[in-house]
């Protein structure tokens, strides 16, 4: 029986072909479809984590220009300073909880440094947002003069990269984030400060008069307990002159709509063509079926079953969903892992392909989807074959 | 080994207003017996398709019985009668009735792929040659006339060496010379045992006959 199964299928070519592209076609929709939900989820999700605080607070000018949310959203580099007694003063409120501070710098693509990034230097002692994603990519403290450098970036681990006229070395690479962390390199506060100072010697920082030592770019806070994010931002932008605090989730608040906004349409298209194609899948198994009637009705003469006809007709069904679900998910693959990036590119929202052992998933509930859209829409006609009036089908047309 | 039906009735339901009840067979006893070769004539829409079809349990009665060795047949559930079509009965069905995915040689060995069987391939072959198709055997049946296509019928019908064999017409698209092979080859069949009913409109038939019935208002009168 299976091979008359496969027999029956090399022996229509053509109505074969049709079926197994119209699976593939079903199959490849949802299964792009679905990664690209996925990796949006997957870049949101990244983004929040990459975010880490509850609230970021930054000197007044770079809120009000949008110059911090373009560099933590956008990607563009930038820097800032405010003195660090802004952090005792924040420390200070009895709504903050966890606090670290942050120092940015960015490289030029001048003669002074290797490649053009952004440079954030955090504090290992109390830092909340970055050690978790070092720790990811395994390495456990950084030295000084150690980087750890985005997945985007150009350089390896060993690599020497210089800026500013201080050679650093690369100790870790960080798994794709799908976010501005890709195009960042990290370093501890000592080695940032140096660089810093190396900016101010050269002449290659616009603030000219600060001290790398006593001022900081960016505060990273949790709520204390008890007390909200909302809680905090209020109360340092009530109580703290020229700090703008923010709330992380405002932040992304715009992204997050995006996405969802994005995710909706692509699951709209998703239902739209696996309602369409399950209807043509429908009317194309009827109507093959339907052209093999008098050969259904020979089998039942020759003495098969009513529930025999059945099983050829569903076992059919399922080799053609399972090879075109199969092919279908293959030809997604092909397109959506090496073009996600343009994806991401053309979408402009955080975009992180899932890990393998989540695309598998996708992958098998995507091709469990065909095979029961195709069973399901064949399952019609086995019914009928099932019933069939093998004496007075095999008397019409004569 | 004999088939007999008892008292066997076919009414069909007809669709349009009025009288929609139609008898094509009405309350009919008749016996087919190994070793003979019964031939039923009777003119088209006289009921004798659906006489054969109630015999060889493609077509359940009204009412009445078909006993195949004592067993009302149609007592049985789907799974065991197919069954019992496949291994006890032989059908040639009117028309073309191949199955166009397969070659000749697996269209006659089909009876024995449905239950996944070991096939005869031996006898299959016998019969080819007998059949004069032997040649054919790896063909497709889109590459048949309807003549070789027909004897293929014939060979498949007879591949499990059935205790009946029931033929529909079986020379209705059939020159004379192909048509003498047919009945030639079924007088055979009936000689070696097999009890055989042809339904035809072919007056040559008659010369082959053990047994000839006409149908007449819904049932076989001897001739």
């Amino acid at each position: 029986m299976n091979s008359l199964t496969i027999k029956n299928l090399k022996g229509r070519p053509a109505a074969t072909a049709v079926l197994l592209v119209l699976s593939s076609l079903l199959c490849f929709a949802v299964f792009v479809g679905s990664i690209m939900v996925n990796s949006l989820s997957t870049g949101l999700s990244s983004l929040e984590k990459r975010l880490g605080a509850d609230v970021m607070a930054v000197p007044y000018e770079a809120a009000t220009k949008k110059k911090f949310e373009d560099m933590v959203i956008q990607g563009s580099i930038g820097y800032f300073y405010m003195d660090k007694e802004k952090y005792d003063e924040i420390s200070s409120l009895d709504s903050v909880g966890d606090i670290s501070a942050q120092l940015y710098l960015a490289s030029t693509g001048s003669s002074c440094c290797s490649i053009p990034v952004q440079i954030i230097g955090f504090d290992p002692e109390t830092d909340i947002t970055v050690k978790p994603w070092i720790k990811k990519s395994g390495k456990k403290a950084l030295e000084k003069y150690d980087l750890v450098v985005g997945s985007d970036l150009n350089a390896f681990v060993g690599d020497t990269l210089s800026f500013y006229g201080v050679d650093c070395r690369v100790a870790a690479k960080l798994d794709k984030t799908g976010t501005t962390y890709d195009t960042t390199v990290f370093t501890n506060i000592d080695t940032i400060k140096e660089l810093i100072a190396s900016s101010l010697d050269k002449g290659m920082n616009d603030f000219k008069d600060i001290s790398p030592d006593n001022v900081v770019s960016c505060l990273l806070i949790n709520a204390a307990d008890g007390y909200s994010p909302e809680d905090v931002m209020n109360d340092i932008n009530l109580h703290v002159k020229r700090v703008k605090a923010v709330q992380s989730k405002n932040m992304i608040s715009g992204i997050a709509s995006g996405i969802t906004g994005v995710s909706g349409m692509i699951r709209t298209f998703i239902a739209a063509v696996w309602v369409l194609g399950a209807a043509i899948l429908l009317l194309a198994f009827t109507m093959s079926i339907n052209g093999r009637k008098k050969e259904f009705a020979v089998m039942r003469v020759m003495g098969a079953s009513g529930k025999m006809l059945a099983g050829i007709v569903m076992k059919e069904a399922l080799c053609i969903t399972l090879a075109g679900g199969t092919a279908g998910c293959l030809l997604g693959a092909l397109v959506i892992f090496p073009f996600g990036g343009a994806a991401e590119k053309a979408l402009g929202l955080p975009f992180l392909l899932p890990d393998a052992g989540r695309t598998v998933l996708c992958l098998c509930l995507t091709i469990l989807l065909s095979v029961l859209s195709g069973t399901a829409a064949a399952a019609v006609s086995a019914w009928r074959m099932s019933r069939i009036d093998a004496g007075l089908t095999l008397r019409s047309d004569n | 080994m004999s088939l007999t039906a008892e008292n066997i009735t076919k009414d069909y339901i007809r669709a349009g207003k009025g009288t929609n009840r139609f008898t094509a067979v009405k309350e009919t006893d008749f016996t087919l017996e190994e070793g003979c070769l019964s031939v039923l004539m009777g003119r088209s829409g006289s009921g004798k398709t659906t006489l054969l079809n109630m015999l060889s349990g493609l077509l359940c009665p009204t009412s009445g019985r078909v006993l195949s060795d004592g067993d009302d047949i149609y007592s049985l559930d789907d799974k065991k009668l197919s069954k019992l079509r496949n291994e006890r009965f032989g059908v040639i069905p009117q028309g073309q009735s191949a199955v166009h995915s397969l070659t000749v040689m697996e269209n006659i060995l089909l009876p024995f792929a449905l239950y996944r069987e070991k096939p005869d391939e031996e006898y299959a072959k016998q019969l080819m040659e007998r059949l004069d198709i032997a040649q054919l055997s790896q063909v497709k049946p889109s590459e048949l006339s309807g003549g070789e296509i027909r004897r293929m019928a014939i060979a498949r019908a007879a591949v499990r060496k059935p205790r009946v064999l029931f033929a529909d017409e079986p020379t209705g698209d059939l020159d004379d010379e192909n048509t003498r092979e047919v009945f030639d080859f079924l007088k055979e069949q009936a000689k070696n045992g097999t009890a055989v009913l042809i339904v035809t409109h072919e007056n040559d038939a008659k010369a082959y006959a053990d047994k000839l019935y006409r149908m007449n208002g819904g049932v076989p009168e001897k001739a």
